[in-house]
């Protein structure tokens, strides 16, 4: 036993079973995010089970699970969708009570634009109250005419985002400026004459296109009558629908095609029903743009800094200090920088800036609300103890002789830091960078409260003047998660997308640090520099 | 070689042209005295070796010719040094300039975490050369008069760090000579070396000596022997003895020489 001790071989087991263990966790958590997120973009097979009791149930079976209690009874859930017409999209059915199991062809699973999912069978496509074809011809007629809504769609979106959503601005912009000159006491004259004057013109070819809205909605007639379960006859009308699909009548080439046409989606297209459906890409916007500017932001600020702490500053007692206190700073809960972001950067700065800039547009805040400025710092400020840190190991890690060789060599103490220390520093200032972005991109409790949203009207960055709108909320994949899986009205169906947007997140915060991994790697191999 | 040697050897003084001029040098280190009202003068040209045991104050002397002492905190210096003919602790001079004329090596080779061909243009650059013809030049000429270029022309732009450890003092004192200064600093040079590096770098200063006025410490007497052609002991901060080296180890004037070259004490 002794010898056994002795030989060293139990502490190598103890170290590898740490290691294992530790790997096992990590790898179990990622094989659930991934199970979950990567089943729901398939196109699920729809059964239409008939019960003892004569009912028919249509959808795609979500879980089997064991009765709880009982021996071997299972009970399967089915996902049913058609919310409007049953109130719930789930339903428990025993198996022991379905009589026959089918899979018919003919099932079509609608994505349309309100109440979720909608399954059933095409019997008629109506224009007004003229049924235009029914039964089999449904189907082709349907097909035929889907084109056409979707490019109405894009036009009427356009309309509101663009012609509409301009005018919108810029009477806001003249409203302003009516107002600049009123804080000033100007009421009347020709400067304010000329604003009135453009205010009503405005005001004209915001109504002429209003009417324009008006007349392409009203050719919105056509509708689809779908019949569901139980003889419940649904009249959808086509503007809502976003896409039909037969599952049951696709084959695996198909079935994949779907598959990353849903992934796509889901990257690129704005959430719609309360989040619960559609895509997250305001949300993946908001989260690199947000962690991008906090790198800009914690960079030099975290590195300047460490550059006193190590290479200006006397060491002693008072460096030490600090330096404990920049270690602490990151054991503070991330609530508590949120608060302080809120107290400080919004109502502080945020409400001088208002006073000084936007006065006009008081008691409307601009910069003195949450925002992705805001957010941004805060989140700087959460991560600076870490770039310090990393610096100042960097920095120690420098033989004291490369920067007396510099000294020798009659270049100042300035000239040593900038050409011989900041390169040398680099890769540790990169690795600095790479923690700090790990755990700006994962925070969520103080973007709550300094500017991320449920839904943001519109991105940070667009065609409206300045372009970048650092005072504008946003979202992000974080609070997204959290807003999906706790907030939101339909947890059932809402599941899937949160893993999906967890897997997401994942994905960003690997690709930001790879990038940032990929850059420090190429710096180490051209100075052949030691894992500093 | 006319030399004349002071009887009391602490304030020898050499019938040669001298470079760096030594005056009653005193340095404390804070409350300590590292250094004792030290005088000598050093010949333009000539290899000059500091011999002693350890904190003696050799070292401390060699940093009081470039002024790097000045980045200890606590130091005070009393005396003269005139490089060139010039006071360097004059208050009205810039300690990068001094530098550049005083060269320096140290004990543990310390190239820039860049390629081979930045190292050497560093102190140029710092200068304010910027053609990239001149630099090509300059390193050329700086890495061959520090016997480097046949074995590194083919990977200029590799990383210094990649180089042999005698190699990388070369580099050293290619960096060190590409600024062309008149005297070279040289901290234990070969400490760290194998005897194969040593001899490259003792040749090396044999024939750099043609150029630079070249001052080294070493814990090394045979390497004094080989390379100097004026030797200093110093003991305890005291510059006991200095002159001609062949005459300091056949025939000492001071019994403290004889004892700590014939290796009664050090």
């Amino acid at each position: 036993m002794k010898r056994l001790w002795r030989s060293g071989e139990p502490f190598i087991w103890l170290t590898g079973g740490a290691l294992a263990t530790a790997l096992i966790m990590v790898v179990g958590l990622l094989a659930i995010i991934v199970v979950n997120a990567a089943g729901f973009f398939w196109p699920a097979e729809v059964l239409r089970l008939t019960l003892k009791d004569g009912s028919v149930l249509t959808g795609s079976v979500a879980a089997r699970e064991r009765i709880p209690g009982a021996h071997d009874v299972w009970r399967l859930k089915m996902n049913v969708a058609n919310r409007d017409l049953y109130g719930a999209d789930f339903v428990w059915v025993d198996e022991a009570s379905v009589t026959r199991r089918q899979r018919p062809a003919d099932v079509a699973v609608i994505e349309r634009s309100e109440w979720g999912r909608l399954i059933g069978t095409l019997t008629a496509v109506k224009d007004g109250d003229t049924v235009v074809a029914a039964g089999d011809a449904a189907w082709p007629e349907l097909e035929r005419r889907l084109p056409g809504v979707a490019a109405l769609r894009a036009e009427i979106r356009s309309l509101e985002k663009g012609a509409i959503g301009s005018i919108n601005d810029e009477q806001e912009t003249i409203r302003l400026a009516l107002r600049r000159l009123e804080t000033r006491g100007t009421t009347r004259g020709p400067d304010v004459d000329g604003l009135r004057a453009r205010l009503a013109g405005l005001q004209a070819r915001y109504a002429a296109e209003e009417a324009r809205l008006a007349g392409l909605r009203a050719t919105q007639t056509a509708s689809v009558v779908v019949t569901a379960d139980g003889s419940k006859a649904k009249d959808l009308p086509l503007a809502q629908i976003l896409d039909v699909s037969f599952p049951n009548t696709m084959g695996p080439l198909t079935k994949v095609a779907r598959y990353a046409g849903g992934v796509w989606d889901f990257v690129t297209d704005a959430p719609r029903e309360a989040n619960t459906e559609g895509g997250v890409s305001p949300a993946i916007f908001g989260t690199v743009m947000m962690v991008v500017i906090m790198s800009i932001l914690v960079t030099p600020l975290g590195v300047l800094a460490a550059f006193y702490l190590r290479e200006y500053a006397r060491q002693g007692a008072l460096v030490s200090a600090v330096r404990i206190a920049v270690n602490n700073l990151a054991g503070v809960p991330s609530i508590v920088f949120g608060v302080f972001g809120v107290a400080f950067f919004i109502y502080g700065v945020g409400g001088v800036i208002d006073r000084l800039f936007f006065a006009e547009a008081l008691p409307t805040p601009t910069f003195g609300t949450g925002g992705i400025l805001w957010a941004s710092l805060t989140l700087a400020l959460l991560t600076i103890p870490v770039v310090i840190v990393a610096t100042e190991e960097g920095l120690a890690a420098i033989p004291g002789g490369t920067r007396e060789a510099s000294l020798a060599l009659g270049a100042t103490k300035l000239e040593t830091t900038v050409k011989v220390v900041l390169p040398a520093v680099m890769p540790s200032i990169l690795t600095g960078l790479i923690l700090a972005m790990a755990r700006a991109a994962g925070e969520v409790a103080p973007l709550m409260i300094t500017g991320v949203v449920k839904l943001a009207p519109s991105l940070p960055i667009d065609g409206v003047w300045p372009f970048v709108h650092l005072e504008r909320k946003f979202m992000h994949l974080g609070f997204h998660i959290y807003d999906v899986g706790f907030q939101s009205p339909n947890v059932d169906a809402a599941r899937p997308m949160v893993f999906a947007t967890t897997l997401l997140l994942l994905a960003i915060v690997v690709l930001l640090n790879l990038f940032a991994i990929a850059t420090r790697n190429r710096l180490r191999r051209k100075y052949a520099m030691s894992a500093v | 070689m006319a030399v004349t040697l002071n009887p009391h050897a602490t304030t020898a003084s050499i019938m040669e042209t001298p470079m760096v001029e030594i005056e009653r040098l005193s340095l404390w280190y804070g409350a300590k005295q590292a250094l004792k009202n030290v005088s000598m003068a050093v010949p333009k040209h000539r290899v000059t070796a500091y011999i002693g045991p350890s904190g003696c104050g050799k070292s401390t002397l060699l940093r009081c010719l470039n002024r790097m002492n000045d980045l200890v905190d606590g130091v005070r210096i009393e005396g003269a040094i005139r490089v060139g003919g010039a006071d360097i602790y004059e208050p009205t001079l810039d300690v990068t300039e001094l530098r550049k004329r005083v060269g320096m090596v140290f004990q543990k080779s310390n190239p820039f975490p860049k390629s081979i061909f930045e190292n050497v243009a560093y102190g140029p650059r710092i200068l304010g050369v910027r053609s990239r013809t001149d630099l090509e030049g300059m390193v050329e000429r700086s890495l061959r008069a520090a016997a480097l270029w046949d074995e590194v022309s083919d990977r200029l732009h590799d990383s210094a760090l990649g180089l042999s450890g005698g190699q990388q003092q070369r580099l050293c004192i290619a960096r060190a000579i590409a600024v062309e200064p008149d005297v070279l600093l040289m901290d234990e040079p070969c400490s760290a070396l194998d005897p194969i590096a040593t001899a490259r770098i003792e040749e090396l200063m044999l024939k750099l000596k043609n150029s630079f006025t070249i001052i080294i410490v070493t814990h090394n007497m045979q390497q004094a022997a080989r390379v100097s052609d004026y030797t200093g002991f110093l003991l305890l901060g005291e510059l006991v003895e200095f002159g001609v080296t062949r005459q300091l180890f056949t025939n000492p004037r001071d019994t403290r020489t004889e004892d700590y070259i014939t290796g009664r004490f050090g």
